[in-house]
């Protein structure tokens, strides 16, 4: 066996070496710069975690700028703050930003750190391959955001539709950036992924079957063969369009034959299980505070575990929802309509699972439980829109509308940004040692919530008032006013959540309350660690007998292991 | 808390790593999964140009057809190299697992050579399309998605051929061993998986499309 | 009555009651949608709940349909959450020991399940049924057929008449209306000149995409005159927002008045003879198309009959001189990434043209 107690890829020795930067003597502090250098040799997949998380809360803060100058433009009719050129790049970054440099590597960010805590494991399966990942996301934002200064970023939406991004229509080269610094971001989210699924499936501690990881642990496993089988298309695809406009050829190239739908087929046979790539991570979060804070084992989770699969599957077969308005067939339009209809049941059994959690239990409204809430909440209004979606002649009208643009921001911001606020709030003590301020919790969160409804309840009203998505103007007479000012005021209600948001990260990071091991009284192998956890993770690898290690210990009376 | 979590005694755990998944997985398993789960995305990749080298066959276009100008020997001499270096490569592995160092060098480098001849064969076909046919990756839809897909998987194939002569050198410098041979045997594995995406895009391009 | 004093005082005392301070401002949110959600006083009415076509009326029935049920679906289950998070809530002075830990409950769940899968199966029959009568091709004997051209940023529609010659027009669609309950139904044939766009009214029916190399096909019919606006509604570049829709839905008299009107050549007025040389002499004959004249460019819109239109530049502003000259002097000062180059005209020679285009009725 290669994992003994003590003996890590690493090792100890090299463990010591690493937490004081280099070679020291005894008892001196590290400089400036062997701390710097420390984290950007690391390969500790706790640093590795916190870099992600750092990076993409930066681009946090970028997407929600665009995000504002968007809403300042829409504020009044016939509005000449902002032009047309300079709002295309707005909200294709804005889209692009979210997605592939914030949720996504935020999440994968969480992965990183929590699993191999939770499974037992020192680090990840490979931890050089680890860091390279990290540094492949940043470098290809950094590049899609260079095209700035390099003449113009994108401007052709986040999914960048054929022909549109065809030379002979962009004739600059913020396409080209928005390829390459997705592939750059690709590839190293594609060694991430495998990275998650060789971790989870080899490194699991004794007595951890797949049956009793966490429910995170699980939902990462799936999230991360989603992206290994749903990411390469979009690889693919971004590979044929970059020869399309470099080398002359005519994969979307309607003029010659190509065909602009072979983009979005490919486009959103990626795009859509990376929705979900966005979401289960969500779920697993959720499915960690919810039981620690209603003081009750998940309710049901063997059919959550399941359920996770049927959507993992499912979410491969809806991706032409996305599609109903180009003149498919009845058949393919029925076909799609029906799956997308039933991803909604195992994703609904979950939010029915949660529930039942809560209830009968003995419910503790600390912030990481306040934001879990709003995820419930939002996430199942989100689902409801997703199901109006569903149906087809529906979708006819308010396809590519501000309802849409409501529907995926109740997931997706509502949904899973609302769980990763969970997570910051939950996880924070581990990861620093210290508390963050309940105080300024419950206004970040009251702000948030308020502001998170007020900003994307009236996107449904203006959708079906007529407004279309990607508009730099509306003119007064459509009566589309109201609803965008409401959207804009409740834009800058978020912005003051995020500002107490980091706020509070910063503050609690310096004078936050010690919150010891395991400040929540949780049940999960990483509360069972230092705080923060020391860089060999255990000092002994924890042999566990149920799905509740800590649970077990707490209450040798009545052990988890009598009733899974 | 820094007490190891131990289940109390009188419930006996099951001590084995990763219990509960019939392979029986544990770390020893790393390098195999990972490059199991590599090959899915790269199965995923090439079943993608696949399917848009389908979706454009057949379709009316300028210039030269799969017909005019695809010949059969040259492919078929690429395919037969292919086929046969990954009987090389297999017994290469077969030497190493049995510690036959000599067998192991000999089928190896065979196993290079017939990676470098298939490149070299794909060369000589490229070169007769472009400057004798004309057809290049812009002159239509076949140009397109034939030098795409040939070219992804030729470049599959020139990273297989580095990564072989890789293992050859570390062999060499006994970093590669009997006792060590997962690497080398998953990279036999990635030279099996390049193999059979050639047999799909030769049968594709060949024979059906021809 | 003391009891609920005391119930009354203990809410308010309990500040984390955010469920409740969020319900007022949505009780107030949903009065004041469900009075505008039928637009009626927008001058320009694009909402989808004010349908004026078969097709629009059965999206929005299908809407109302999956918003009841939605909508009972959410009251249950935020309802539920609701409850169980305020009804089992910690109460410091309570219990100190865990609560039950139940596992789950093989029934329950299977029941949770089903319902559901019931639910949807349902709605997924009424969606399929609801997709198949909206494709079907209207036969009518007023049946009217238009191709619609998409280009960036403006619409392109051909008419056939009877005897078989084509019509080109823009940006302004003219169609006939039927008696009341008998809508005439129209028919679009929607190909793209360029990129992806997408033909949407919302009165009249959903959105159906414009995409280069392929043929897309709907239809609408209305039974009342009236004036429809849309836009489209597939980004398309730098002016999708100004890419606007116009449908005019006229008696069939006027409908046929104005179709005769199209057809004809452009009018000759011998007093603006100067202004259609220049225009006979500028670049402007690369663009456009004057029938009648030799101004046979197809790049652009037809301006054959350029002032029976109420609107310039697909809708991007009013249709006057001033706005006209402002447009041919620079049209990025109206349209900024417009198409159309700026001619760098001088003032007489803009004023010249103007004088003519504006006799184009």
């Amino acid at each position: 066996m290669a994992i003994v107690e003590g003996a890590t890829p690493n090792g100890p020795d090299r463990a010591a070496r690493h937490s004081a930067g280099g070679l020291q003597r005894a008892g001196a502090r590290p400089g400036a710069a062997a701390i710097v250098s420390t984290w950007v040799t690391t390969v500790d997949h706790k640093q590795i975690g916190i870099l992600y998380t750092l990076t993409t809360l930066v681009f946090l803060v970028i997407g929600g700028v665009e995000a504002m100058a968007i809403r300042w433009q829409l504020w009044s009719p016939d509005g000449t703050k902002i032009g047309p050129d300079a709002f295309n790049q707005l909200f294709t970054m804005h889209g692009t930003t979210m997605v592939f440099f914030v949720v996504m590597p935020m999440l994968i960010g969480f992965a990183n750190y929590l699993v191999p805590l939770m499974i037992g494991a020192r680090d990840m399966a490979f931890p050089r391959l680890n860091a390279f990942s990290y540094w492949l996301f940043l470098f290809g934002g950094l590049l899609t955001y260079f095209s700035f200064l390099a003449g113009g970023a994108p401007n052709v939406g986040w999914f960048a539709y054929a022909p549109l991004t065809e030379y002979a229509f962009s004739r600059d080269h913020s396409t080209d950036y928005w390829i390459l610094g997705l592939l750059v971001s690709g590839i190293g989210t594609l060694a991430g992924a495998i990275n998650l699924v060789v971790t989870i499936l080899t490194m699991r501690c004794p007595g951890m079957s797949l049956g009793k990881v966490p429910l995170f642990v699980w939902m990462m496993l799936f999230d991360a063969l989603l992206l290994v089988i749903a990411l390469p298309p979009l690889t693919a695809a971004l590979a044929m369009l970059l020869m399309d406009r470099g080398l002359g050829a005519h994969f979307f190239d309607t003029q010659a034959g190509g065909s602009a739908l072979l983009w979005q087929h490919l486009f959103w046979f990626f795009g859509h299980p990376e929705v979900y790539v966005m979401a289960l991570p969500a779920f697993g979060i959720i499915s960690e505070v919810v039981p620690v804070f209603s003081r009750k084992v998940i309710f049901g989770y063997e059919s959550v575990a399941a359920a996770t699969v049927g959507i993992g599957f499912i979410s491969m077969g809806v991706w032409a929802h996305h599609m109903f308005t180009v003149g498919m067939s009845n058949t393919l339009d029925a076909i799609f309509s029906g799956a997308t209809f039933l991803i909604a049941v195992p994703t609904g059994i979950k939010i029915f699972n949660w529930i039942a959690t809560i209830y009968g239990g003995r419910v503790r409204f600390d912030t990481p439980m306040l934001f879990a809430l709003g995820f419930l909440a939002m996430f199942l209004m989100g689902g409801l829109t997703g199901i109006m979606l569903a149906a087809v002649p529906v979708d006819w009208q308010v396809s590519d509308t501000y309802f849409v643009v409501g529907h995926f921001h109740y997931v997706l911001f509502g949904g899973s940004l609302f769980a990763m606020m969970s997570a910051f709030y939950y996880w924070f003590p581990k990861v620093t040692g210290r508390m963050m301020s309940e105080r300024l919790g419950r206004w970040h969160f009251a702000l948030m919530l308020i502001g998170f409804n007020l900003t994307f309840f009236p996107m449904h009203i203006a959708g079906l008032l007529g407004m279309p998505r990607r508009i730099y103007t509306y003119s007064a007479d459509r009566g589309w006013t109201y609803w965008n000012q409401l959207s804009t005021i409740g834009a800058m209600l978020l912005g003051v959540a995020f500002a107490i948001f980091f706020w509070n990260l910063f503050v609690s990071y310096r004078r936050g309350k010690p919150a010891g091991d395991d400040p929540w009284d949780a049940w999960t192998l990483e509360w069972a660690t230092t705080s923060p956890p020391a860089h060999y993770n255990f000092e002994k690898i924890p042999v566990v007998r149920s799905r509740r290690p800590l649970w077990d210990l707490k209450h040798p009376e009545d052990p988890d292991w009598d009733h899974e | 808390m820094s007490q190891s979590i131990q289940s109390p005694a009188s419930a006996a755990p099951d001590t084995r790593h990763g219990a509960g998944l019939r392979a029986d997985l544990g770390p020893a398993d790393r390098v195999r999964v990972g490059m199991i789960t590599f090959l899915i995305s790269e199965a995923a990749f090439f079943s993608t140009l696949l399917m848009a080298y389908i979706m454009y066959m057949g379709q009316p276009m300028p210039g030269p057809t799969p017909a005019e100008v695809l010949k059969l020997p040259l492919a078929v001499a690429g395919t037969i190299c292919l086929l046969l270096s990954s009987v090389t490569v297999h017994m290469a592995a077969g030497a190493l697992r049995g510690a036959r160092m000599g067998a192991f060098y000999l089928t190896l480098a065979v196993t290079i050579a017939l990676g470098a001849a298939f490149l070299v064969l794909t060369a000589m076909e490229w070169r007769e399309l472009i400057f004798e046919h004309r057809l290049t990756i812009s002159r239509n839809l076949f140009g397109t998605t034939y030098f795409t897909l040939v070219g992804f998987h030729a470049i599959h194939v020139t990273v297989g051929v580095i990564l072989l002569t890789v293992m050859f050198a570390l062999a060499k410098a006994r970093q590669v061993t009997q006792a060590n041979h997962d690497p080398f045997e998953v990279v036999s594995w990635y030279w099996h998986f390049v193999d059979t995406v050639w047999i799909a895009v030769f049968t594709l391009v060949y024979l059906v499309g021809r | 009555m003391m009891r609920g004093a005391q119930r009354l005082v203990a809410l308010r005392n309990y500040r984390r009651l955010w469920p409740l301070r969020a319900l007022v401002p949505a009780l107030i949110g949903l009065a004041t949608m469900a009075v505008s959600l039928k637009n009626c006083s927008a001058e320009e009415n694009l909402s989808v709940f004010s349908p004026a076509s078969p097709p629009a009326t059965a999206a929005r029935d299908l809407f109302y349909l999956i918003l009841g049920v939605t909508g009972a679906i959410f009251v249950l289950v935020e309802g539920l959450l609701i409850y169980s998070a305020l009804r089992y809530r910690h109460k410091p002075k309570g219990e100190k020991t865990e609560p039950a830990q139940i596992y789950g409950s093989a029934p329950l769940e299977i029941a949770w399940t089903v319902a559901p899968l019931l639910i949807v199966f349902v709605l997924f029959l009424v969606v399929v049924r609801s997709v198949v009568e909206a494709r079907e091709d209207p036969s009518h004997a007023n049946l009217v057929e238009i191709k619609v051209i998409g280009h960036q940023w403006w619409w392109e529609y051909v008419y056939t008449d009877e005897t078989g010659q084509i019509i080109r027009t823009a940006n302004e669609m003219h169609v006939p209306c039927g008696p009341l309950g008998d809508p005439t139904p129209v028919a679009l044939d929607l190909v793209s000149a360029d990129v992806v766009h997408s033909f949407w009214v919302p009165r009249l029916a959903g959105k159906t995409d414009l995409i280069p190399g392929r043929n897309n096909r709907m239809w609408f019919g209305t039974d009342a005159p009236a004036t429809y606006y849309g836009q489209c509604a597939e980004f398309c570049g730098m002016q999708h927002a100004n890419m606007k829709l116009l449908v005019i839905a006229e008696p069939p008299e006027d409908y046929r008045a104005w179709l005769e009107n199209e057809r004809s050549d452009a009018v000759e007025d011998a007093a603006v003879a100067a202004g259609r040389e220049r225009f006979l002499a500028l670049a402007c004959v690369n663009c456009h198309t004057i029938r009648g004249t030799a101004s046979r460019g197809v790049v652009g819109p037809d301006l054959t009959h350029l002032m029976a239109r109420q609107t310039l530049a697909a809708g991007a502003a009013p249709l006057d001189r001033d706005k006209l000259l402002a447009w041919i002097e620079d049209p990025d000062t109206i349209k900024p990434g417009s198409l159309m180059p700026n001619m760098h005209l001088s003032k007489a020679d803009a004023e010249l043209l103007v004088s003519y285009l504006e006799t184009l009725k």
